[in-house]
């Protein structure tokens, strides 16, 4: 009986490795965040609680923004396996978009404005506008291009790289439209001057951003808006079962075309909406449409394709590796910062794929 | 004898160069079901895909539903003239429950007939308690129900059934001749596409008989129960005991 015991233990232990490989490195970078991290930016985590929560709620407000991104490739790669590589170019165009459309309504004249000067809506239209053209483009790239090309993958990826490499182009040679400014020059958009400011947590004595608080719910509600609409809608269901079985869909009296066209139209203006969000976080230059276009891989594949969950884990997890690495790692060499947390957003993609190759939530194809 | 439902007239269908549908002409009165019956590999199905719209196959010839021609038509407009589909091993969708699997598909033909989810759920009891259930989580039988009940929310005239007895267990299979025989007296027709004899003869009485392609011959109920000859030549089964 003892021997049947350990010969079942040692089974059980291969079986059981990689989920004690994932716990005992998340244990050990717990400890090390908190009580260790020598040599590093901020120091064990129990000397400063404050830079603790600002670096947590860094990775939070990033992951809200990936999510926004991620979440409309999530719908069109993820859900209806339409390989779109101008998913970033969507992002960028739609940043650049919201720039103009703000310039234009506080007389920026090619200057990025103060946000004293910028009121709720002069944010908001921009980025309404810019989801919206973003949208009619996503339209007809996918009327014109894609929906001849369903299920072929290698045609779908050219032809979707070919796009976002005119949209590069594009925009390098016609943005910004102010003649003053060259051409291809970054851009940023300003918050409002209502959220641009800093507020007391009075949680060890921290500041924080409104701007990126509300990034946070604006993430949420975006979250839970699609939620709502594919799991209580009509046309939610359809696009689901659309997912499944598309022959089948239509021979029930469905136009799965349409109903294709409009989730296509969906995950391209968040793309947009997302762009005039990162505008105002950081800016856009015509290199953050590769950037956006990994980043949303990395969410998708890491959370599992086709599941909001999925995205929202994959988001959440690049985005608090990505900070905390950035915080809590030594950084060797003469620039500051940031050495180890490239590194290990892909060691992360890279243990998902080794572990569990459908993603997190993924179902197993 | 009722009105002219469905006319098919010399339908070819190919997959590639494969010409699996060779000139095949029949038609579908109302209130008189159908039942085509045949061997694996004989075309069976393509043929219901042909009339659905589906592609592949590629179909030429003629298909009109009540004058309508059919061929060319995009799947999701015959549904709608009143054809339901009771497609070959189910097709559920893994990603909806039982009770999305029904409202989708509510109200997209408000046409006559007057079906709804609870009314489905009226004639199936069984589902009802499973309003949650993911299809796959289902029996055949309970699953068998689900695709009926989707088929019947479009209010069709005719339904189209690929082998609904496949794989189900003999007293279900004779839950499912006793509720498609309820179909009759609501005035939904009945093309039955079937390798199990006593199903085909329960529920219709002409029996087309499917070979390479092509109707080999029109036969009825009656004369194919006493004909064991032609049971084994058709079909390939041993014959079924006279009833």
């Amino acid at each position: 009986m003892r021997r049947a015991v350990s010969a079942f233990d040692w089974r059980l232990l291969v079986r059981r490795l990689p989920v004690g490989v994932a716990v005992g490195t998340t244990v050990f970078a717990l400890v090390w965040v908190l009580f260790w991290a020598p040599s590093t930016n901020f120091g064990p985590a129990i000397h400063s609680p404050a830079n603790f929560l600002i670096t947590l709620l860094n990775g939070l407000t990033l992951a809200a923004l990936m999510f926004i991104v991620a979440s409309g490739f999530s719908l069109i790669f993820g859900l209806m396996r339409v390989v779109n590589m101008a998913h970033g170019s969507f992002l960028l165009l739609g940043g650049y978009i919201a720039y103009e459309v703000q310039q234009s309504m506080t007389n920026g004249g090619g200057l990025t404005v103060f946000s004293s000067q910028v009121n709720a809506w002069d944010w908001l239209v921009p980025a309404i506008v810019a989801a919206a053209a973003i949208g009619g483009i996503g339209l007809v790239t996918q009327q014109v291009f894609l929906r001849w090309n369903m299920g072929q993958d290698l045609r779908q990826a050219l032809i979707t790289i070919a796009i976002s490499v005119i949209i590069a182009d594009q925009v390098v040679a016609h943005f910004p439209l102010e003649s003053s400014i060259e051409k291809g020059s970054a851009v940023n958009t300003s918050w409002p001057g209502a959220i641009d400011r800093l507020v007391n947590l009075h949680i060890a004595g921290v500041q924080y951003s409104v701007a990126r608080l509300t990034m946070l719910g604006l993430g949420v509600a975006v979250g839970i808006a699609l939620w709502l609409w594919l799991y209580r809608t009509k046309t939610g269901m359809v696009i689901r079962a659309g997912v499944d079985d598309r022959q089948m869909t239509s021979a029930l009296g469905v136009n799965i075309q349409v109903t294709f066209a409009i989730a296509f139209v969906v995950g391209a203006s968040l793309a947009a909406l997302g762009g005039a969000v990162f505008t105002s976080y950081a800016g856009v230059n015509p290199t953050t449409d590769g950037q956006w276009l990994l980043n949303s891989l990395v969410v998708v594949i890491v959370g599992g394709l086709g599941s909001i969950f999925g995205t929202v884990a994959g988001a959440l997890l690049y985005a608090l590796v990505y900070n905390f690495s950035i915080s809590y790692l030594p950084t060797t060499g003469g620039d500051c910062c940031g050495q180890y947390s490239p590194v290990l957003t892909f060691v992360l993609l890279a243990l998902v794929l080794a572990f569990r190759p459908q993603g997190l939530f993924g179902r197993p194809a | 004898m009722g009105e002219q439902l469905l006319s098919v007239e010399g339908l070819n269908a190919f997959y590639g160069s494969a010409h699996v549908l060779d000139d095949v002409s029949f038609d579908v009165q109302n209130e008189q079901p159908v039942a085509v019956i045949g061997r694996n590999g004989m075309g069976k199905t393509t043929l219901c895909a042909a009339i659905m719209g589906l592609t592949p196959p590629r179909a030429t010839g003629s298909i009109r539903f009540l004058g309508t021609e059919l061929i060319g038509r995009p799947s999701y407009k015959i549904a709608k003239l009143g054809i339901g589909y009771v497609p070959q091993g189910r097709r559920l969708f893994p990603s909806l429950s039982v009770d999305e699997h029904l409202r989708m598909v509510s109200g997209r033909n408000g046409r006559n007939g007057g079906w709804n989810p609870e009314r489905v759920y009226k004639l199936f009891p069984r589902l009802a308690e499973r309003k949650r259930n993911g299809g796959a989580q289902l029996s055949g039988g309970e699953q068998q129900m689900l695709t009926i009940g989707r088929a019947l929310l479009l209010n069709p005239k005719l339904l189209i059934m690929d082998e609904p007895s496949e794989g189900l267990a003999p007293t279900v299979i004779e839950q499912l001749v006793d509720t498609c025989k309820r179909f009759q007296d609501e005035g939904v027709a009945l093309l039955l596409i079937e390798q199990n004899l006593g199903v085909a003869t329960a529920l219709a009485d002409r029996q087309l008989v499917m070979v390479a392609g092509s109707i080999a011959v029109e036969t009825t109920a009656e004369q194919l129960r006493n004909d064991p000859d032609s049971q084994r030549r058709y079909l390939g089964v041993e014959p079924v005991a006279a009833t």
